[in-house]
C-alpha cells in the first residue's frame, strides 16, 4: 500500500505529501527572500538590542509579561461569562455528584420521554 | 501438546502484566534498576503479544477466549443456550484501544524511570501502574458486563493510589479522594445498571444481551445509568470538573495513564451505544445527544484552559475538550447512520481517541518534564527555559501544533475528518469546533510563550535539560505524532478502519458468540 495514500473525507481529501512539497517550497521562497537582506551588522551594537516603543530595554525579567497575563484583553471582554464559570467550577466534590445527577435526570426525561 | 499462544491471547494479555505486578515487589528487593526494567519488559511483551493478536483479528475476525472451558472458543455449555461463563471477545475496536493502552503504560513506565529517581515507594509504584494497565486492558478486552465492572474497579483503585502517590502534597491528595468518590459514584450506577440487565435477561454477556434486549423500560433506565456513569468516568462536560484536579495533581507519567483510562470509558460507551443497545437505540436521539454533550465539552474545555495559572490544569482542561472532539464525531455518526459521511465521522472519532492520548500525554510529558527542571508549577514563575531545554522545547512545539490540529501533524488528520463530516450534518457544529481549535492553538501558543520564550529568569539560570529515560518517553510520542501526521491513510486503513467496523457491526460481535464453538 503507498504509505501516502490520502484521505478522503467525502468532500475532499487530505495528502501530506502536498503539504510538504507546499512547505518546502514557502521555505525555499523565505530563504530566497532572505537572501536579499543586508549580511552587515555589528553584533553587541545598538543594531542588535531590543528596544520598546523606542527606548532600550533594561532589566529584561521585569519586563516579561508573565503567561497569565496574556490575552487579559480576551478575559477582560468575557469577564461575565468567565465569573459565572469560576462560579460553577467550586472544587467541591458534592458540586460534581450534584451535576452527575443533573445530567442522570435529563438523560431520563430524553430517553424515557423521547426514545 | 502445544500452546497455542494467540489462542490464548487475550488471557495472557492479562495475565502477564497481573503476575508482573505482584512480583515487581519482590524484583524491587534486587535493585532499583532491576526493577525499572522488569516493568518496562513485561508491558513490552504484554504489547508485543497485543500486535500478533492485532494481526490475527485483522485476518481471521473476532477472537474470543471463554474462561475454564475445555477449549477457548467453546462460547456455551452443551446443555446451556446462553453463554454463562467469562469470555473475552476481542474485535477491531477492543484491540484497538488495547494497543493504544499498552503504548501509553510503555512510555508511561520509560519515563517513570527517570522522572522518579529520588522518590521512596516506587515499588507499590509500579505494582500499581501494571494495575491499572491490567484494568484497562480488561475493560477494553471483556465481553462480559460484570467482569467490565471488576475492572472498571481495578482501574478506578489504582488510579487513585497512584495519583495520591505524592503523599506530602495536600493537593494530590484531595484530589485522589475526589477520584474515588467521583469513580465509585459512576462504578455504582453501573453495576445498578448491570443489575437490571441482568435481572431482565438472565444473561452478562454483551453478545447474548445484545441479542436479546428488547428496550423496555427498565432497559431505558439501564441505558440512562450506563450513559451518564460512564459519560461522567470520560470526562464529558458538566461532568468533567473532576478531571482537571486528578490530571492536574498526579504525576505526569501516571497522568498519561489515568488518560488512557478514561478513554477506556469513553470506549465503554461506544459499546453500549454500538453493541449493547445498537439494534433497538433510538440513533438519532442518542446522537444529538451526543453531539449536544460534545459541543458543550469543546467549549467549556478549552475556555476553562484559558484563564488556568497551572500549566498541568491548562492541559488538563484542553484534555476536556479534546475529548469533546471525539464525542462529536461517534455522535454525527449516530445521527446520521444512513449518510454516507456517518462512517467518515466515524472513523474521525475513533482516529481523534488514538491522536488524543499520544497529544496530551506528549504535552503531560512535557509538562512533567519542567516541574521536574524547575520545580514550578504556575506560568506566573516560568519562562526563557527554551535556552536551556532545549529538546523539551522542540517537543512541547508538537505537542503544541498536533493538539491544535495544525497539519502536518496527527491531530489534523483526525479533525478534518471530523469537520467535514459534522458540516454536512450541520455546519454550526464544524464552526464551533473549527473555533476551538483555534482557540486550543492560542492557549498553547500562550503556554509555549510563557514556559519557553521571554528572557531567562534569575531564578531559572540552574535549570538544566532533563535526563534521558524522559527525553526517550517524549521522543517516542513525538515520533509516533509525527509518523502518524506523514502517512495517515495507512493508520486509517489498518487500525481504525477495522475498529469502524466492528463497531458499525453488532451482528458479527452477537453471532462470534452466539453463533456456537
Amino acid at each position: 500500500m503507498n504509505p501516502f495514500t490520502p484521505i478522503t473525507t467525502g468532500s475532499g481529501f487530505w495528502n501530506p505529501l502536498i503539504w510538504i512539497i507546499a512547505f518546502i517550497t514557502a521555505l525555499l521562497l523565505v530563504y530566497a527572500i532572505r537572501l536579499f537582506g543586508n549580511k552587515q551588522y555589528k553584533k553587541g551594537s545598538s543594531q542588535t538590542k531590543p528596544f520598546l516603543s523606542g527606548n532600550v530595554a533594561e532589566n529584561n525579567e521585569q519586563l516579561h509579561v508573565k503567561g497569565v497575563n496574556v490575552y487579559w484583553g480576551f478575559t477582560e471582554a468575557f469577564k461575565g461569562y468567565y465569573d459565572k464559570m469560576k462560579r460553577i467550577h467550586t472544587g467541591d466534590t458534592r458540586d460534581y455528584v450534584l451535576w452527575f445527577l443533573i445530567v442522570m435526570i435529563g438523560l431520563f426525561f430524553i430517553v424515557l420521554g423521547v426514545l | 501438546m502445544s500452546f497455542d499462544v494467540i489462542s490464548h491471547s487475550p488471557a495472557l494479555l492479562i495475565a502477564i502484566p497481573l503476575f508482573g505486578a505482584f512480583f515487581t515487589p519482590v524484583i524491587s528487593r534486587l535493585h532499583a534498576k532491576v526493577r525499572d526494567g522488569f516493568v518496562i519488559v513485561v508491558i513490552a511483551l504484554t504489547e508485543i503479544l497485543a500486535i500478533f493478536l492485532a494481526q490475527d483479528i485483522y485476518t481471521n475476525g473476532i477472537r474470543k477466549y471463554v474462561f475454564g472451558a475445555s477449549l477457548p472458543s467453546l462460547t456455551r455449555p452443551d446443555t446451556i443456550s446462553i453463554p454463562v461463563r467469562i469470555i473475552f471477545e476481542v474485535d477491531g475496536m477492543s484491540i484497538f484501544m488495547v494497543l493504544i493502552s499498552l503504548t501509553i503504560a510503555l512510555v508511561a513506565a520509560i519515563y517513570s524511570t527517570s522522572f522518579f529517581k529520588k522518590e521512596d515507594g516506587l515499588d507499590r509504584y509500579y505494582t500499581l501502574l501494571l494495575l491499572l494497565t491490567v484494568g484497562m486492558l480488561g475493560m477494553e478486552l471483556t465481553g462480559d458486563l460484570f467482569n467490565f465492572f471488576v475492572f472498571l474497579e481495578i482501574t478506578s483503585i489504582s488510579s487513585t493510589a497512584l495519583i495520591a502517590f505524592w503523599i506530602d502534597r495536600g493537593e494530590s491528595l484531595e484530589a485522589a479522594l475526589k477520584y474515588i468518590i467521583i469513580s465509585s459514584l459512576g462504578a455504582l450506577f453501573v453495576l445498578m445498571a448491570i443489575g437490571f440487565l441482568y435481572g431482565q435477561y438472565d444473561a452478562l454477556n454483551i453478545a447474548a444481551l445484545a441479542n436479546s434486549i428488547q428496550f423496555t423500560f427498565i432497559d431505558k433506565i439501564a441505558l440512562v445509568l450506563l450513559l451518564a456513569a460512564l459519560a461522567m468516568k470520560a470526562g464529558i462536560a458538566p461532568m468533567h470538573m473532576w478531571l482537571p484536579d486528578a490530571y492536574g495533581e498526579a504525576p505526569p507519567s501516571v497522568t498519561i495513564a489515568i488518560v488512557a483510562a478514561t478513554q477506556a470509558s469513553l470506549y465503554a460507551v461506544l459499546r453500549i451505544c454500538f453493541t449493547l443497545y445498537g439494534s433497538v437505540i433510538g440513533m438519532s436521539t442518542i446522537g444529538w445527544l451526543l453531539i449536544g454533550l460534545g459541543l458543550l465539552t469543546i467549549f467549556v474545555g478549552v475556555t476553562m484552559a484559558l484563564i488556568q495559572k497551572s500549566l498541568t490544569r491548562t492541559i488538563a482542561y484542553a484534555a476536556v475538550g479534546e475529548i469533546g472532539y471525539m464525542i462529536i464525531g461517534v455522535g454525527t455518526a449516530l445521527a446520521a447512520s444512513t449518510e454516507t459521511f456517518a462512517s467518515v465521522a466515524l472513523k474521525g472519532g475513533i482516529f481523534h481517541i488514538f491522536n488524543d492520548i499520544l497529544d496530551i500525554g506528549l504535552l503531560f510529558l512535557v509538562a512533567g518534564a519542567v516541574i521536574y527542571a524547575t520545580n514550578e508549577r504556575s506560568l506566573e514563575n516560568l519562562g526563557g527555559l527554551a535556552r536551556r531545554m532545549k529538546y523539551t522545547t522542540i517537543f512541547f512545539l508538537i505537542g503544541l501544533l498536533a493538539v491544535a490540529g495544525m497539519p502536518p501533524m496527527n491531530g489534523f488528520a483526525s479533525k478534518i475528518l471530523i469537520y467535514e463530516s459534522t458540516y454536512q450534518l450541520n455546519p454550526i457544529i464544524s464552526i464551533i469546533a473549527i473555533l476551538s481549535s483555534i482557540l486550543l492553538l492560542a492557549i498553547f501558543v500562550k503556554i509555549f510563550y510563557s514556559l519557553f520564550l521571554g528572557p531567562e529568569l534569575p531564578n531559572l539560570k540552574d535549570v538544566k535539560e532533563v535526563p534521558t529515560g524522559m527525553l526517550i518517553a517524549m521522543s517516542i510520542l513525538a515520533i509516533v505524532i509525527i509518523i502518524i501526521g506523514l502517512f495517515p491513510g495507512y493508520f486509517i486503513q489498518n487500525l481504525v478502519e477495522p475498529a469502524a467496523t466492528a463497531l458499525s457491526n453488532p451482528s458479527n460481535y452477537i453471532n462470534a458468540i452466539l453463533g456456537g464453538a
